[in-house]
C-alpha cells in the first residue's frame, strides 16, 4: 500500500488517499474502512438514458464516486473488497442517495474520510499497511493420511486455499497392503496436483509440509520423485524451499504448532505470524501457570486495565483485529479506547493480532482479547454475561 | 420331408377312393370339421374290422388313419402288423404289393410309378410301436418316432379340445404380461418361466394372430421359435401324467399323445397344451427333466433341439435350490407362474432380508467367549513383538512365515523386528520399524476367542490408538523394563495410553513388564515397576483387583504362552500371560439397543463387493438385507452381506468385529468415523455439545480435536460452563472456571466445525497440539 496523500487534523478529521498494490492491501483496506466512512474511488457505472422518443440506451461510464459506506464484503479467496453505500455527491450521471457498490481495485487510488475521525488504531493500521518491508508469503500443506489443507500465510492472513479429503483404506491383514499403498499414492498425487495448481513455481517461497508421523516426508519424497520422473524442472528447483515439519494432525489449527518448530521459525523469523504465534504461546504458558497474571475475556481484561495491571513493566494487551471491525461504532470506540488507554496512559504494550492466523483464532477462542498482567489479580469479577460483546458475524463467521 | 413327395408316394387308387378333398396345398390348415368327421368314421370302420382282437387306443387308430389318409384297409393292416410284432419292413412291402396291385396295372406306364420303393415316402411306413415312455435320443432303440404329421394332427386335436380352457387363461395371461414387461430380465433364468412367458404372450389378440398365421406357413412367431426346447421338456411330462387315464374308448379329449413337434409349434405358435404350468415341486421338476428321455415319443429332435434340450435340462438340475417352491398340486393356475416370476425377479435385483430374530439366533449359538483386547504402551515397549510372539507360540503364525519375516527384516538391518512384522504389515511400518495403525489379529484358546488390537505407541498415532482402544474390552499395558526406558515411557505414552483406555471405559488391565531379560530378570526391578505403575493406575481409576502384573520377555517368549525356564526368573510363580488373558470375564453387550457401528475403514472388499466397511458393532444387531443409515451423510445403504471375523454370516450382534458389504450407496458418502445406524433410530448429528470432561492438561476455551473411535473432528471449546466436584459430580459453587487444571472435572461447551454423529453417553477424547487434553462424556 502506498500513501498518496494524507491530511489529518489534530482532531482526527481529514482524509487519506491510498494506493493498494497487492492482495494483502485489500485486507488492510477491509480493516480500515468502516461503515459511515466516506469513500471516494473510481467506479464503473451503467447509466441508462431515455431519449425523447422513449427508447432507452445504456452505457458504461467511468466516474469517481463518493459514497457513504454501509456494508463491506471481503472475499478471502480472491482478496476482493466490495464496499457498498449511498452516493453522497452528485455527478453528471448519478444523484445523491443512489446506491453503489464500489469494487476496490489494485493500483487505483481511493480516498477515505472518517466521519468519526481517525483514531489511533486506524492510523496505526495505515502506518503498518504502508510499511515497505514486505513479509514473505509462505505456503503450508498440513496433512495426515487422507486429509490435506493447503494454505498460504501472508503477513496478516492465513488463507486456506484448498482442502483435500480422501478415503485411504487402513492396513488389513497380509497381502492386502496394496490397497492402502495405492490409495495413499493417489492421495499424494491429488495433493500434489492441487498444490501445483495453487502454487506459482516461479516465485521463490518456502513451502511447509507438516504432518503427524511420516506422511509429510513421504509426500516430499513423492513430489521430488514425480518431478524427476516427469522432468518438472520448475518443481525440482523448489527443492530447497520445502520444509518438512511435525504437526499433531492434518487440520489447519495444527499450523500453530508447526510455526513453533525451530526449523520453521528459523526460516520465518520476524514475520508477523511468527511473532504473533510466539506471543500467544507466552500468554498460554502464563495462563497455565495460573498465578493470576493472565487475564482473558473482555470484562476481565477491561477490569485489569482499569486496575492498572496492564501497564509498564511487562503489561501486554493482546487484541484481535476483528474487534475493530465491529459494525457498531460504539463497540469499536470501546476497544479503541482500551487500546489508547493501555498504550498512552498505562504505558503497556498493545499487539493487534490478525484474526485469520491460527494464533488470532486461538485468541478469539478466549474472547478476542487477553492481557498479560504486571501483577496478579485474583478476584476478577466475571459474573456479568459476556454474550454479545464480540461483533456479530466476524468471529463466528470465520469459524463456521 | 416334402409334402409333394408324400403326394407322389400315394396310391392313386386310394386317393380316388378315399380322398375326396382333392390335393390341398394348404396342409397347414387346422383339423377341419371334415377331417374330424372322416377321422371319426374311419375310426368306427377300423374298429369294426379289427373287432375284438385289437386293443388299440383310439389315438393310435386315429394316428394311423391320419397317416394313411383315412385308408381303413391300410390302417388295419398296419395296426395288426404292429400288434403281431412282425417286422415292419416286411409288412410294409407286403402291404404295398397287396394294396397297390390294381393301381399298378392301371397306370403301368405312368412314370411316377417306376420310382424305386426306397425313394418313396418312407416315413409313412415306419412302424409305430405301442406308446412308450421314450423320447429323445433313446427313441432309436425303443421305437420308431411318429411322424411329424401325426404329432401335428394330435396337436390340432388337442387344441380344439382345449380352446375353452385356453380362453379362460387369457385374461390372467395379460396381467402376467404386464408383470413381465416390468421385469423383463426375469424371463431368462429358468425354462419354466420362459415357457410361461410364451404363455403370457398369448393374449386374445395374439391368438387371433396365430390362427391367421396358419395361412402363411413361412411365418414364424419369434417366441415360438426361441422356446421349443423348453416346451419340449415339459410337454411330454404333461402327457405322461395324463397317459394312465387315457386307455379307454372315447377318451379322445384327454388323449395326450405327443406334444406337437417343433415344426408344428413353429407353424401354429405355442399351443395351449404346450406350456406346462408351474406345478410340482422343484424336485418333481427335476425328475421330469430326467424323465424326459423316456417320454419323448414323437419325432426325432433335430441336432439343435438336442443341444438346446440338453442345456435346458441341465439348468434346473444344477441349481435346484434356487427354484421357488411352487404349488404342489397339478392345477394349471397361472398364478403359480406369476408368483414364480416375481420371486425370481426379486432375487435378481436385491438382497432378501431373512427377517431373522438375531437375538434368538445368537442365543442358540453356543460360541466361545469372545474378547477384544488392546495392547498399549510407550513406543518401542515391544507391543507388536510381544503379540507376534504370542501368535507364533500359539501356532497362529507358522515357522515358515516367521522365517521369511526374519530374512526380510535382516535385509533391512532390523532382525529383531521379525516378530513385530507379524502385526506390522504396512510397508511404511516395516521400513521404519514402528507401528502406525491398529493391527487386528485373531487367535483362539480353548475357552476364548481373542481379537488383538495392537496399538501404535508413537505419540503421533494416538488417534489410531484411540480407534483401537474404543473397540477393546480390556487392555494389555506393555512396559519396557530395561534401564532408562521405563522411566522415559512413564513420562511418555505409558500414562497417556493408560488414561485413555480408562476414559474409554476399559476396566481391566494386564500389565506385561516386558524385556525383563535385559535386566537379568531382576525381581527388584519388577517390583519397582509394579509399585509405580499400580500406584499410577489406581489413581487413574482402575480398581486394584482389575490389575495384573506379569514379568515377561516378548523377544524370547518367556512367560508368554509357556512359563519361563530362565533360572533367574524362578521367583515368579504365577501363570504365563495367556492364562491371564483367559481369565478375563465376558463383557455384557448392548444387544437390545439400536444399532450403532462406527466405521473403522472403507475399502474395496473384492470384485463382488466393491464397497465394504469394517468396524465393531457397538450396540444392537444387524442382519443381511437390513437398510442402514449412514450419519452424518444421512444416506441409506443396504447390507449385501456380513462377515464376522472374516467368516460369512447372516447376522451379527454387538461386540463383534464386522465387515459389511454394502450396496445402494455411493462411497463418497462414507468416511471413517461415520456411524451406521438404523433409519428408525438415527444417531443425532451435533454441532454443539455439552461434555463432562476430565482434564488431562490445561483446558481453556481453545481449539481441540474431538476423537471417538475413528471419528476425528476439529472443534472448539467455547465455554467452560462449570467445574464439577470429582467425587460427587456436583457443580462446585463459585465463579465460572477460567481455566481447567489437569485432573479437574468440568462441564464444557464444545462447538464443532462440522456436524458429528455423537449421542448422549458417548465417550470422547479431546486433543490439542498433539496432546490429549481431556476425556469426556457427552451429555
Amino acid at each position: 500500500m502506498r500513501l498518496i496523500k494524507q491530511s489529518i487534523d489534530r482532531d482526527g478529521s481529514g482524509s487519506i488517499t491510498l494506493l493498494p498494490e497487492e492482495d494483502e492491501d485489500m485486507w488492510f483496506s477491509y480493516n480500515l474502512i468502516r461503515p459511515t466512512d466516506l469513500l471516494r474511488a473510481s467506479a464503473v457505472r451503467r447509466v441508462t438514458t431515455e431519449s425523447a422518443t422513449g427508447s432507452t440506451s445504456s452505457t458504461r461510464v467511468h466516474i469517481n464516486l463518493l459514497i457513504s459506506v454501509e456494508k463491506l464484503d471481503f472475499d478471502t479467496q480472491s482478496a476482493q473488497l466490495h464496499v457498498s453505500g449511498r452516493i453522497v455527491e452528485e455527478t453528471k450521471y448519478t444523484k445523491v442517495g443512489q446506491y453503489h457498490t464500489l469494487d476496490l481495485e489494485l493500483n487505483r487510488n481511493f480516498t477515505l474520510q472518517k466521519k468519526e475521525g481517525w483514531d489511533s488504531v486506524a492510523r496505526e493500521l495505515v502506518r503498518e499497511a504502508c510499511d515497505p518491508v514486505k513479509s514473505a508469503d509462505v505456503w503450508a500443506v498440513v496433512m495426515q493420511e487422507g486429509l490435506a489443507h493447503l494454505a498460504v500465510l501472508t503477513g496478516h492472513r492465513t488463507v486456506l486455499r484448498q482442502k483435500v479429503e480422501m478415503t485411504v483404506p487402513k492396513k488389513r491383514g497380509t497381502g492386502k497392503q496394496g490397497d492402502h499403498d495405492k490409495a495413499l499414492e493417489k492421495f499424494f498425487q491429488i495433493t500434489m496436483d492441487t498444490l501445483l495448481r495453487q502454487l506459482d513455481l516461479t516465485d521463490n517461497k518456502p513451502i511447509l509440509l507438516a504432518s503427524p508421523g511420516f506422511t509429510a516426508q513421504a509426500f516430499l519424497k513423492y513430489l521430488l520423485e514425480t518431478a524427476t520422473r516427469t522432468g518438472n524442472k520448475a518443481l525440482l528447483a523448489q527443492k530447497s524451499n520445502f520444509v518438512v515439519a511435525h504437526s499433531a494432525s492434518g487440520y489447519l489449527h495444527s499450523l500453530n504448532e508447526v510455526l513453533q518448530t525451530p526449523e520453521v521459525l528459523a526460516r520465518l523469523k520476524d514475520t508477523k505470524y511468527a511473532r504473533e504465534t510466539k506471543l500467544m504461546n507466552e500468554f498460554m504458558d502464563l495462563l497455565y501457570k495460573d498465578d493470576g497474571k493472565a487475564a482473558y475475556g473482555p470484562r476481565e481484561v477491561e477490569q485489569a486495565v482499569e486496575k492498572g495491571a496492564v501497564g509498564r513493566g511487562g503489561g501486554v494487551l493482546l487484541i484481535s483485529d476483528s474487534l475493530f471491525r465491529a459494525q457498531d461504532v460504539a463497540v469499536r470506540r470501546r476497544w479503541v479506547g482500551l487500546v489508547d488507554r493501555v498504550r498512552e496512559t498505562e504505558g503497556g504494550e498493545v499487539r493487534v493480532l490478525s484474526s485469520t492466523h491460527e494464533s488470532g483464532k486461538q485468541l478469539e477462542g478466549l474472547g478476542g482479547i487477553a492481557a498479560m498482567l504486571t501483577f496478579p489479580l485474583e478476584c476478577l469479577d466475571e459474573d456479568e454475561e459476556e454474550e454479545g460483546i464480540l461483533p456479530n458475524g466476524n468471529i463466528n463467521g470465520a469459524k463456521t | 420331408m416334402s409334402r409333394h413327395k408324400l403326394v407322389k408316394g400315394l396310391d392313386l387308387d386310394e386317393e380316388l377312393n378315399d380322398f375326396d378333398g382333392g390335393v390341398e396345398d394348404d396342409y397347414d390348415d387346422g383339423v377341419s370339421a371334415e377331417d374330424k368327421e372322416q377321422l371319426r368314421q374311419g375310426l368306427i370302420r377300423v374298429r369294426e374290422v379289427i373287432g375284438e382282437n385289437g386293443d388299440f387306443t383310439d389315438k393310435e387308430i386315429e394316428d394311423s388313419l391320419w397317416h394313411y389318409y383315412y385308408d381303413v384297409d391300410k390302417t388295419v393292416n398296419y395296426l395288426l402288423s404292429q400288434k403281431a410284432g412282425s417286422q415292419p419292413k416286411k409288412s410294409k412291402k407286403k402291404k404295398g404289393d397287396a394294396v397297390g396291385t390294381a393301381a399298378k396295372d392301371f397306370f403301368k406306364d405312368s412314370p411316377w410309378l417306376n420310382i424305386p420303393k426306397e425313394r418313396c415316402g418312407e416315413i409313412l411306413i415306419e412302424p409305430l410301436y405301442p406308446r412308450g415312455r421314450l423320447l429323445g435320443g433313446a427313441s432309436k432303440a425303443d421305437g420308431a418316432p411318429k411322424s411329424k404329421l401325426a404329432a401335428l394332427a394330435a396337436a390340432r386335436k388337442r387344441k380344439e379340445n382345449l380352446k375353452p380352457e385356453d380362453d379362460q387363461d387369457a385374461p390372467s395371461s395379460v396381467t402376467l404380461l404386464d408383470r413381465l414387461g416390468a421385469k423383463p430380465r426375469a424371463r431368462k433364468p429358468d425354462p419354466q418361466f420362459s415357457s410361461s412367458s410364451s404363455d403370457s404372450q398369448r393374449t386374445p389378440a395374439e391368438q387371433e394372430k396365430t390362427t391367421q398365421a396358419r395361412k402363411y406357413p413361412a411365418r414364424k412367431s419369434p417366441s415360438a421359435e426361441a422356446l421349443p426346447a423348453e416346451q419340449l421338456t415339459e410337454a411330454p411330462s404333461n402327457a405322461s401324467e395324463d397317459l394312465p387315464s387315457s386307455g379307454g374308448d372315447g377318451e379322445l379329449e384327454r388323449t395326450p399323445a405327443a406334444a406337437p413337434s417343433v415344426f408344428a409349434r413353429t407353424i401354429f405358435g405355442p399351443s395351449a397344451e404346450s406350456h406346462a404350468p408351474a406345478h410340482g415341486s422343484a424336485d418333481s421338476r427335476m425328475s421330469k427333466s430326467l424323465e424326459y428321455h423316456t417320454e419323448f415319443d414323437f419325432t426325432v429332435p433335430s441336432p439343435d433341439d438336442v443341444v438346446i434340450k440338453a442345456q435346458s435340462t441341465k439348468r434346473p438340475a444344477q441349481k435346484p435350490g434356487k427354484q421357488p417352491a411352487p404349488q404342489a398340486n397339478n392345477d394349471r393356475s397361472v398364478n403359480a407362474i406369476a408368483h414364480g416370476v416375481e420371486e425370481v425377479a426379486i432375487e435378481d435385483v436385491r438382497v432378501r432380508r431373512k427377517n431373522l430374530d438375531v437375538l434368538a439366533e445368537f442365543g442358540k449359538l453356543k460360541a466361545k467367549n469372545a474378547a477384544n483386547f488392546v495392547v498399549i504402551g510407550h513406543v518401542d515397549a515391544g507391543k507388536s513383538t510381544l503379540m507376534g510372539r504370542l501368535l507364533y507360540d500359539l501356532k497362529v503364525i507358522d515357522q515358515r512365515t516367521l522365517d521369511r519375516y526374519r530374512k526380510e527384516a535382516e535385509r533391512l538391518g532390523k532382525g529383531s523386528f521379525a516378530l513385530a512384522w507379524v502385526l506390522d504389515q504396512g510397508t511404511e511400518e516395516r521400513n521404519r520399524g514402528v507401528t502406525i495403525d491398529i493391527a487386528m489379529n485373531k487367535f483362539e484358546t480353548e475357552t476364548t476367542s481373542f481379537t488383538i488390537l495392537d496399538a501404535p505407541g508413537h505419540r503421533d498415532f494416538i488417534p489410531n490408538m484411540i480407534a483401537g482402544a474404543s473397540q477393546a474390552d480390556f487392555a494389555v499395558l506393555v512396559i519396557d523394563a530395561s534401564t532408562g526406558n521405563f522411566e522415559s515411557g512413564l513420562k511418555g505414552q505409558t500414562k497417556e495410553h493408560a488414561l485413555l483406555v480408562r476414559s474409554m471405559g476399559v476396566q481391566r488391565i494386564v500389565v506385561a513388564v516386558n524385556k525383563l531379560d535385559t535386566v537379568a530378570w531382576s525381581q527388584s526391578r519388577f517390583d519397582e515397576i509394579t509399585q509405580q505403575i499400580s500406584a499410577f493406575l489406581t489413581t487413574a481409576g482402575f480398581q486394584s483387583k482389575n490389575l495384573a502384573f506379569i514379568p515377561c520377555a516378548g523377544l524370547t517368549g518367556d512367560n508368554i504362552v509357556h512359563k519361563t525356564t530362565d533360572p533367574n526368573a524362578s521367583w515368579y510363580t504365577g501363570p504365563p500371560l495367556i492364562s491371564l488373558l483367559e481369565s478375563s470375564e465376558p463383557v455384557a453387550r448392548a444387544l437390545e439397543k439400536p444399532l450403532r457401528l462406527t466405521i473403522d475403514d472403507i475399502f474395496r472388499g473384492g470384485v463382488q463387493n466393491p464397497l465394504s466397511i469394517s468396524g465393531r458393532l457397538d450396540a444392537g444387531t444387524i442382519q443381511v438385507g437390513d437398510t442402514i443409515l449412514v450419519m452424518p451423510a444421512k444416506e441409506t445403504a443396504t447390507i449385501k452381506s456380513i462377515e464376522v471375523d472374516s467368516a460369512p454370516s447372516d447376522w451379527a450382534v454387538a461386540g463383534q468385529n464386522l465387515i459389511l458389504h454394502l450396496s445402494d450407496i455411493d462411497p463418497k458418502y462414507l468416511k471413517s468415523g461415520d456411524v451406521i445406524c438404523p433409519p428408525s433410530a438415527p444417531i443425532p448429528c451435533l454441532t454443539s455439545l455439552t461434555v463432562k470432561v476430565l482434564a488431562f492438561s490445561h483446558i481453556t476455551p481453545m481449539h481441540v480435536e474431538v476423537l471417538k473411535g475413528r471419528l476425528h473432528a476439529p472443534g472448539r471449546v467455547t465455554k467452560l460452563l462449570a467445574e464439577l466436584d470429582k467425587a460427587s459430580g456436583n457443580v462446585v459453587k463459585g465463579k465460572k472456571p477460567r481455566l481447567l487444571k489437569p485432573g479437574a472435572v468440568a462441564r464444557v461447551l464444545l462447538e464443532m466445525e462440522e456436524a458429528v454423529p455423537l449421542e448422549q453417553g458417548g465417550r470422547v477424547v479431546l486433543r490439542a497440539g498433539g496432546e490429549t487434553v481431556g476425556a469426556g462424556l457427552v451429555e
